[in-house]
């Protein structure tokens, strides 16, 4: 399994903090993203953020990255500390 | 040092852990402070979100950047967390070294790649006690821009 995090607005938006997402099926960023947009219209919406960010276990990257079972995704808004 | 934490600090305290050891002969230290007027609007409150385990680990890479770059005897990083008033201190950056230059550069550096890359997220309440989220500035990713066109 993967498991998937949301943070900020991404979360409030989606309602959504937390989910597990068979590794099977998503086997990159990529793959993952187009199935949790294929979820409905709010999904599609919120996660078609041009400004979206992901880490794949606590590191930012890109949407190229391969998944494989037990790792952490986490799609975020740019960061606003300091 | 790094500290992700919800307890206030003492800038004197961390100031005497900066120069410990005689070969510092510079000390720059950064706080970040909560702000009357952000976006236009009357801050009353700020709360800072972030994510627990890679928050302390970015800070822990940007750290290791700056001293691959400078010459850093000593570095502290502490970001607050949770809910903050007025004037409280937000964001501290200590950074002892030999001489001037290294320090006031490593500061500058850390607090443009903390402001851009530490997964941290200020949600502000207004005056009217309406929520909401801080949008991101171009301003802060074209400062993080001049580290890497050198």
């Amino acid at each position: 399994m993967i498991k998937v995090l949301f943070f900020a607005q991404i979360r409030d938006q989606l309602a959504t903090s937390e989910l597990q997402m068979a590794s099977d099926e998503n086997s990159s960023v990529q793959a993952l993203l187009s199935n949790l947009k294929a979820r409905d219209d709010k999904w599609n919406r919120v996660l078609s953020n041009t400004r979206l960010m992901v880490a794949v276990n606590q590191t930012i990257c890109n949407d190229n990255v391969d998944l494989h079972s037990g790792d952490e995704v986490a799609f975020f808004p740019p960061v606003t500390g300091g | 040092m790094i500290k992700v934490q919800s307890e206030d600090f003492n800038q004197q305290v961390e100031y005497n852990r900066l120069r410990k050891d005689p070969s510092v002969g510079a000390v720059v230290t950064f706080s970040g402070l909560v702000r009357d007027i952000n976006q236009g609007e009357q801050v009353s409150t700020l709360t800072l979100e972030h994510y627990p385990g890679m928050t302390e680990s970015s800070l822990a890479e940007i750290v290791k950047q700056a001293e691959s770059r400078w010459n850093i005897i000593d570095c502290t990083v502490i970001h607050r967390i949770g809910e903050l008033q007025l004037l409280d201190q937000i964001v501290f950056v200590g950074i002892a070294s030999l001489h001037r230059q290294d320090a006031f550069a490593a500061c500058e550096f850390i607090m443009d790649y903390l402001k851009t890359q530490a997964p941290f997220w200020k949600k502000e309440t207004n005056a009217q006690q309406q929520s909401y989220w801080v949008d991101a500035r171009d301003s802060d990713q074209e400062a993080l821009n001049k580290w890497t066109d050198k």
